[in-house]
């Protein structure tokens, strides 16, 4: 019988009600995590599930600066090119075994091996040798990360990378156990994962929730309070509110927009809205008419979008208007916006209606281009909005066209019919070059076809300095130019929207949205 | 009897063989596939995972491979649910939407088949009145605007029943089996009333009358067997739908079924995972439609297979 059936029989023959057990900490975790093999594991349903079951070298503390965890201290040398981390003394996995420095090392070398297959590989390229391992030029071996003593972990790196610690809180750096160390094994079924965070898997139901119990050969386990964390699958969110409504859960997945205001009314202190290290942008491509070698239409196109407005009455306050590119509290980062953005709307309309017809368009000869995006109500709506600002402002004819994700994504790469296109980024570590990096040439993910040498120089350059004052500078510059060239158009940041129950206590908001459950605690329930 | 039977599962394989040639070559034609997402893979691991899973090689190699591993009984590993294999999933889910579907299905028979017989019955009068227009609402209102209703009655206001979940509480069936039932209840009803009224007016009832027998004997015996063959009709399919969930009460409710793997396999590209249940629904309506098309000769003995 499986676990869900057992499961059934169980709850009808003692009618017991699990949901109200006490010590469990109930979270809405949007879509079923697609892994549990944190290496290859891409979506943030997995990321919370897997920051709860294994503990990196760091974590990141709320305002994103990394804080010790399986590391309890590190150093980095001179010229800013080879970290030592130092392990706690006191490291062991779910099974009892000891953990080493050697764990790490072996760990890193299965998350560049081509055969793991992990997406998120190449935010290690840092480290020396990486990106040849991955393109499948030399042996995972070659990966420059040695055990130098059971609690030393020395990684050297091809050029300065000031993130790299904050990196180790990523999944794609936990250690895995030795026996789940095969490319592509499969070990993340319970009874079978073995882990070293604050919590070990205690079930899987596919579809309806993965179950945690607290690991008790954890270092800090003394410290844990949360005996039980299980994490719910709630795909749609308006379900998940009325769950949350019922007492159902304790910390939901997202907040539907439409439901704002009255959350707002009613459950003020449980509606938690935070700066999230996210940008919302619409890439143009430049490779072809009518945006080739037209940076003051692109720009036109921007200054006319009253970001404050999208943000007011399509997002209902859930995000922060967007003029420049890196979002704002990213480390090392000051906020850059371009001078119009500063400047009253007329003024701005005014200008662009300058540019646009500078650039030969006008009432009798309008531009036409389209928006293309993913089918998503959200999605619909700011392009509405957006075409409807462009179209009474400059008078463009803007066609919408939704597509299913997959397809959308199919044309975008092709950058044949596509003109305007919606797109998102999410910071995959806490440093400016994580949103800068997505518009260099050499990046999979530049779908705008842009390409300007002094941008990439100026990126390439950046990631060679170990000074961080000269490092910001040149990181600004690059901005700069994206502001002034408008390969795309950013729209607004994203922030993390949360309820948190009453009965939940620690709950901190993050600018990664990182919830340790380890830092939770809860209360007797009110009712 | 035995004749009809093999004759109808030999046409049975060539249908499922039919099916699963068209959905594997819809699905290919599809633009984008499982590998793409919205962040990029480095060059060398896609290679490598396009390897794992043999998209390399050409698409009918692809096809027969696939056709040779659905007879040793694998059905291939999941794209999106990594790790696991996609008959376990259709393991891990089936009891869930067997159970939701088998109760949905007795829930609407029982109900729909009652109502049905007395709108039949008093006919025209107020009874008749009241299910007609019950009857036209459970068919109209969809699933959808249902369910949150349902919760917003018996989760947030009385407070009586869970808003969703599948922990192992029995009152969690509860609101998804109504959502269910509903509108297959409603045709139920109608089907029946109508064929009903035909029937209680058919010669051999009238006979049965003439004889003097009581009336729920005229019903339950004479009425009733041949009124129910195009219920029966749509209950093979219908329950084939039923059994193989469906996506809107399993996102609503939170409930770990089957139905949204057609939905969710079909968006992520996930071909193995879509063909599973492409087969699975298959062999679902083939063998209700052989039970049904049985079962006439039962209700019906002008129907008799040669």
């Amino acid at each position: 019988m499986r676990w869900s059936t057992r499961l059934w029989v169980c709850g009808l023959l003692t009618g017991a009600v699990w949901a109200g057990q006490p010590d469990v900490l109930r979270i809405g975790n949007g879509p079923e995590p697609e892994t549990l093999d944190p290496h290859r594991a891409e979506g943030v349903s997995a990321g919370n599930i897997l920051r709860d079951l294994y503990e990196g070298l760091t974590a990141l503390a709320p305002d994103g600066r990394p804080i010790p965890a399986a590391a309890r201290a590190w150093e980095v040398s001179e010229d800013g090119r080879v970290y030592r981390f130092r392990l706690r003394g006191d490291l062991r996995w779910s099974n009892g075994e000891a953990l080493t420095a050697e764990d790490f090392a072996a760990s890193l070398r299965r998350s560049v091996t081509p055969a793991t297959g992990s997406a998120y590989a190449q935010i290690l390229a840092p480290i020396r040798n990486a990106r040849a391992i991955i393109d499948g030029r030399l042996a995972p071996d070659a990966l420059a990360v040695r055990a130098e003593d059971p609690l030393t972990l020395r990684i050297e790196l091809e050029a300065p990378a000031p993130y790299l610690p904050g990196l180790f809180s990523h999944p794609v750096t936990f250690p895995v156990h030795r026996t789940h160390r095969q490319a592509s094994g499969r070990f993340t079924q319970p009874g079978e994962l073995i882990s070293n965070g604050a919590y070990r898997l205690d079930e899987w139901v596919v579809n309806a929730h993965v179950g945690l119990v607290r690991n008790p050969y954890y270092h800090d386990a003394a410290n844990v309070a949360i005996e039980r964390v299980r994490y719910l699958v709630t795909e749609d969110v308006h379900s998940e509110l009325k769950r949350y409504r019922a007492g159902e859960l304790d910390v939901t997945y997202e907040v539907p927009p439409s439901a704002v205001k009255s959350l707002r009314r009613d459950r003020a202190g449980e509606l938690r809205i935070a700066p999230y290290l996210g940008l919302y942008f619409y890439g143009l491509n430049v490779t072809r008419a009518p945006f080739a070698q037209k940076p003051e239409v692109r720009r036109a196109l921007s200054m006319v979008i009253d970001r404050e407005l999208i943000v007011d009455k399509v997002l209902y306050g859930l995000g922060m208007p967007a003029y420049g590119w890196v979002v704002p509290g990213t480390a090392g980062s000051v906020e850059q916006r371009p001078e119009w953005a500063n400047w009253p709307y007329a003024r701005r309309v005014a200008e662009a209606q300058r540019l646009y017809r500078a650039a030969g368009y006008s009432d009798v000869r309008p531009l036409e281009t389209e928006i293309r995006y993913n089918t998503h109500d959200g999605h619909r709506r700011v392009a509405t909005v957006v075409a409807a600002m462009w179209k009474q402002t400059l008078g463009v004819r803007t066609r919408l066209v939704n597509e299913e994700f997959k397809v959308f994504l199919h044309h975008r790469r092709l950058r044949r019919d596509t003109q305007v296109y919606r797109a998102a980024w999410m910071a995959d570590f806490n440093d400016p070059l994580s949103f800068l990096g997505i518009l260099h040439t050499a990046h999979g993910k530049n779908d705008t076809g842009w390409r300007n040498a002094r941008y990439d120089d100026l990126l390439d350059q950046a990631a060679l300095l170990t000074d961080t004052t000269v490092r910001a500078q040149k990181l600004r510059q690059a901005e700069r130019i994206v502001l002034d060239e408008v390969p795309a158009i950013p729209l607004y940041f994203y922030v993390s929207k949360h309820l948190v129950s009453p009965r939940v206590q620690g709950w901190t908001d993050h600018l990664l949205d990182y919830h340790y459950s380890k830092d939770l605690r809860l209360v007797p329930s009110i009712e | 009897m035995i004749y009809f039977v093999v004759r109808r599962l030999a046409a049975a394989v060539v249908t499922l063989l039919v099916l699963l040639t068209l959905a594997l070559f819809l699905m290919r034609a599809a633009p984008g596939g499982p590998l793409d997402r919205e962040r990029s893979l480095p060059p060398g691991i896609e290679a490598a995972l396009v390897a794992q899973y043999r998209l390399d090689a050409p698409l009918w190699q692809q096809y027969l491979d696939y056709l040779g591993a659905v007879l040793r009984g694998d059905l291939g590993p999941s794209f999106q649910y990594e790790g696991y294999r996609v008959s376990e999933l259709i393991a891990a889910g089936l009891p869930v939407s067997l159970l939701l579907g088998a109760l949905a299905l007795v829930c609407s028979l029982l109900v729909g088949g009652c109502a049905g017989i007395i709108a039949a019955v008093r006919r025209g009068g107020v009874l008749d009145r009241i299910v007609s227009v019950t009857v036209l609402a459970g068919m109209s209102v969809p699933g959808f605007v249902v369910a949150p209703l349902l919760i917003l009655l018996f989760a947030l206001t009385l407070d009586v029943l869970p808003a969703g979940g599948w922990s192992g509480d029995a009152r969690e069936l509860v609101l998804p089996v109504i959502t269910l039932a509903l509108p297959q209840l409603a045709v139920v009803a109608r089907l029946l009333r109508a064929e009903l009224i035909e029937v209680l007016d058919s010669p051999h009832v009238l006979a049965a009358r003439g004889r003097g027998l009581p009336q729920w004997r005229v019903l339950l015996y004479h009425a009733l067997p041949p009124a129910l063959i195009p219920v029966i009709s749509y209950l093979g399919p219908a329950a084939a739908g039923l059994v193989t969930g469906s996506v809107v009460v399993e996102q609503i409710f939170g409930i770990p079924g089957i139905g949204r793997y057609f939905v969710q396999g079909a968006l992520n590209r996930d071909y193995t995972l879509v063909l599973g249940v492409v087969l699975l629904y298959g062999v679902l309506i083939v063998s209700s439609n052989l039970i049904v098309d049985a079962l006439y000769g039962v209700l019906d003995p002008r129907v008799r297979h040669a």
